[in-house]
């Protein structure tokens, strides 16, 4: 993944996503409006910090069988990098929120759960920086990325699914591929989730090699 | 790589336009006014603007990790 070809396809698909977001059709629905044209914006960000939470917890688990230094390492900053994308996300969908449900934080439990599960990887990184001992620190803390993360899915899919929410997709509410996601839609929202995705990993490459370059440095 | 770029053109080429009025407000006004391309054209800027910082930490990064592969 050292290639450039990749990161030109992320960022010709997030400026695709600009224009085509803003400039082509969407299906005119009431109380959405225009905001309709935030899901080519707001739901990436999620899409970006799942890949790379689960890029997380795929590095956890292989570090506690290879007991490398590396794996750790990767495990966290891909952390790093998907928190940034999951407070993107949570902003975006609280002015999102403002216009449409009519207040930035309605404690919709689908706002309520994102928002717990971003604070479990702040609590992963605090833990981290709580324990001094490198190889307890990679074992205690790749224990807790593996509880995280199922979490993390239950508190965003799951649980949200069950309460009445205002958000599409949950609480009897349809999601936005029934009837909104038209074929005009998916022709943007699509490249959109996987340009983000590869900026996110991008990101993310970038972090872990600085890291890297730092965590050399420090043992010579 | 000719396959993706090819599978994005193909993408784009079938897109329809479809005109369609069910009597919700939507910013049709702005769109043919022309003021919305000012609104693109900004935020096209931001992102290549990012995006090209982003390519050049890339490229600096590049730069310290080789170095630091040949002081080795």
């Amino acid at each position: 993944m050292n290639k450039t070809w990749w990161k030109i396809l992320g960022s010709v698909l997030v400026v695709y996503t600009a224009i085509a977001g803003l400039l082509l059709g969407v299906p005119h629905l009431p109380i959405l409006n225009e905001t309709i044209r935030n899901l080519y914006f707001h739901v990436p960000m999620w899409f970006a910090m799942i890949v790379l939470f689960s890029i997380s917890v795929f590095y956890s688990i292989k570090s506690l069988s290879t007991k490398s230094e590396i794996d750790d390492i990767k495990a966290v900053e891909s952390v790093n990098a998907g928190i940034i994308f999951g407070i993107l996300g949570l902003i975006t969908g609280a002015i999102w929120a403002k216009y449409t449900w009519g207040q930035f934080w309605s404690f919709d439990p689908k706002q309520n759960f994102a928002a717990i599960s971003i604070l479990l990887y702040f609590a992963y990184l605090i833990l981290r920086n709580a324990i001094d001992e490198e190889q307890k620190r990679a074992k205690i803390s790749a224990i807790y990325n593996i509880f995280a993360f199922p979490m993390m899915v239950v508190l965003l899919f799951v649980l949200p699914r069950l309460k009445d929410s205002l958000h599409p997709g949950n609480g009897g509410n349809p999601g936005f591929n029934s009837y909104d996601l038209d074929s005009r839609m998916r022709m943007v929202f699509y490249p959109a989730c996987l340009g983000w995705i590869l900026i996110g990993y991008w990101v993310y490459t970038i972090r872990f090699r600085i890291r890297s370059i730092e965590n050399k440095q420090q043992h010579n | 790589m000719k396959k993706i770029f090819f599978s994005l053109i193909l993408m784009i080429a079938t897109l329809q336009l479809f005109a369609q009025d069910n009597g919700v407000e939507m910013a049709d006004s702005l769109r043919s006014n022309g003021k919305i391309y000012v609104v693109v054209i900004c935020i096209v800027i931001i992102l290549v603007g990012l995006l090209a910082y982003l390519f050049a930490i890339d490229k600096r990064l590049k730069k310290i990790e080789k170095e630091n592969h040949n002081s080795k």
